[in-house]
């Protein structure tokens, strides 16, 4: 292939573009993450570990792992359901609906935390009844994971969402035809289909759930060993003064975070799906 | 508007390739009603409509709910404090500023990602995605461990007599950091799409390579670069972590919307804290609908 066929491909152009561009996301992206793990592994291994094994810093690590993996799995159900229900049922308000689910891509982390705040607050009508049984939910760790909920919402359903349109219906017929059971069709000829839109939206939902500050910051109260996430504490390590402790949590995330969009991208690169 | 350059056959190829499959065909399929039982089918619905009640319009109309409460008047005299006019001009600012150079940045670099082959392109895309996982308290502490005292640029900045941290700069180097995936990802992707027969039409028939980007390239990619350009914006608007490190949310100086909020409520000063909340909020609602009317139209387009 020629290569004056592409718009903007005329040789030494061509390389210009490529070396700016290049130059850009290296500098904006990779120069300052090397300088972040620098400053978490250039005191040394030793140091490395005994600011990331400080038992502040891992309960807030702990806390934040298990609230992403707990929001991991419920968006993985509810959030096929939800597809499920908005690509197959007809039902007034379906498309109304199906718009909803963007809305928190749209809406600041921080606001969602703040109308989470309101609705499930110590003075709402929802806050009190939850509180009298003995579940505050604002302050503590329910909040944590309901304001992940908001925030991680869609990553489930718009993945699944276009699998369930993409499978041959004649396929299902088949399988009724058949004789196979309601469920068994839905296991057998869909199941395979968007488990692994499913499974990448799931694990794209616990690596945003795993970084997320915004939306937790307002809800948590931010108690340290109680209900600080690794985030909030790596942003105070930063405010008072100890970029380096910060640091080396920091890394400890990256390296979660890092793994977590090469496992997402592998599956999707393999099922030829991408996420919105 | 003008036609696109597009040679007769590359044309014919193009509306012959086979489209993913749209919408309606499988309501229209009378026997597809697995797991469509009606007492399954009311469960799953209520159960579905519950979640989202929970986790996602119940917050919604809380909010509202809450503003009515204090008081609109209460609500206007907050937000019209300078503190908060300024904070509102700065998040205007930086999201001009991101949209602007994430135009020409995504157009630019998905071109030379889908299209230029050269050594390293495939840790670029990589690295180009990365924004998206990494929790913006992270990214800024990254900058402030760049650009900081005993950072690897401080010597360089300090001898330009350049302030970064909680200053200016910062805020526009978090912004552009967290918008940075959003244009080039989706005009990479209508570029990867589309394939290249149409530029190659244009070129053989003697079109320069700017006029096969203004008159192919550009019109074909145009609802996926504002469907990123959208996404940026929503994203500019509602960024809170990085902006929050880098800046340091010093009133009237490098406090932005969502920090100004932050400290809002920190303070307990709950009306400016929601109306804040709310003018964002009504900013993302006409986000979120030009966004699906956008969606639908490249549905439809494709």
């Amino acid at each position: 292939m020629t290569q004056a066929a592409y718009a903007l491909a005329p040789g030494r152009g061509q390389r210009l573009l490529g070396a700016l561009v290049a130059l850009y996301i290296l500098l904006l992206v990779a120069v300052p993450l090397a300088a972040l793990v620098h400053a978490g592994l250039g005191q040394g291994i030793a140091a490395f570990f005994e600011a990331a094994w400080h038992p502040i810093a891992r309960s807030a690590l702990w806390l934040s792992i298990w609230t992403a993996l707990l929001i991991s799995v419920i968006n993985a159900f509810f959030g096929t359901a939800c597809a499920w229900v908005l690509v197959r049922y007809r039902f007034t308000g379906r498309g109304t609906l199906s718009a909803l689910v963007d809305l928190p891509f749209a809406i600041p982390t921080l606001v969602a935390g703040i109308m989470i705040a309101i609705l499930y607050g110590p003075d709402a009508f929802l806050g009190k009844l939850f509180a009298s049984h003995g579940m505050p939910i604002i302050f503590a760790k329910p909040g944590i994971v309901l304001a992940l909920l908001f925030v991680t919402l869609p990553f489930v359903i718009r993945a699944v969402e276009p699998v369930l349109l993409e499978v041959d219906p004649t396929e299902e017929e088949a399988a009724l035809v058949l004789g196979a059971g309601p469920w068994k069709a839905f296991t057998t000829v869909y199941l395979p289909a968007l488990a692994p839109a499913a499974v990448s939206g799931s694990i794209r939902s616990l690596g945003r759930a795993l970084g997320e500050f915004g939306a937790i910051a307002v809800v948590a109260g931010n108690i340290p060993m109680r209900t600080q996430v690794a985030p909030v504490y790596i942003f105070g390590e930063i405010e008072s003064g100890a970029p380096h402790s910060a640091a080396a949590l920091s890394v400890v995330l990256l390296l979660l975070a890092v793994s977590l969009h090469a496992i997402a991208r592998f599956i999707e690169r393999k099922t030829g799906s991408r996420h919105d | 508007m003008t036609e696109p350059m597009i040679a007769p056959a590359a044309q014919a190829e193009w509306q012959q390739k086979p489209r993913s499959s749209g919408w309606p065909t499988l309501a229209a399929t009378p026997l597809s009603q697995a797991m469509s039982l009606p007492w399954g089918r009311a469960a799953l619905m209520i159960a579905v409509l519950l979640y989202l009640g929970a986790a996602l319009i119940g917050p919604l109309l809380a909010l509202g709910a809450e503003l009515v409460a204090l008081g609109l008047p209460t609500v206007v005299r907050a937000l019209s404090r300078p503190e908060a006019l300024a904070a509102l001009r700065m998040t205007l600012v930086l999201t001009v500023i991101a949209v602007a150079v994430n135009a020409v940045v995504g157009t630019l670099g998905a071109i030379a990602l889908t299209r230029h082959r050269f050594l390293g392109r495939s840790v670029l895309n990589a690295l180009a995605d990365l924004p998206l996982a990494i929790s913006p308290v992270m990214i800024g502490l990254a900058f402030v461990l760049l650009l900081g005292r005993g950072g690897w640029l401080a010597p360089l900045l300090e001898s330009l007599n350049v302030k970064t941290l909680f200053a200016f700069p910062g805020l526009v180097i978090a912004t552009l950091f967290v918008t940075l995936p959003f244009t080039l990802r989706e005009v990479a992707y209508v570029l990867e799409e589309i394939g290249t027969s149409e530029e190659e039409a244009a070129a053989t028939l003697g079109a320069s390579p700017w006029q096969t980007f203004w008159r192919v390239t550009l019109p074909n990619i145009r609802l996926g670069l504002s469907y990123g350009l959208l996404m940026t914006v929503a994203r500019s608007l509602g960024e809170f972590g990085a902006v929050l490190v880098l800046g340091g949310s010093i009133s009237q100086h490098t406090q932005t919307a969502t920090t100004y909020i932050y400290d809002a409520v920190e303070e307990r000063e709950l009306a400016g804290a929601y109306g804040m909340a709310l003018v964002l909020g009504i900013c993302s609602v006409a986000l979120w609908i030009t966004l699906e009317w956008t969606k639908n139209r490249r549905k439809r387009a494709e």
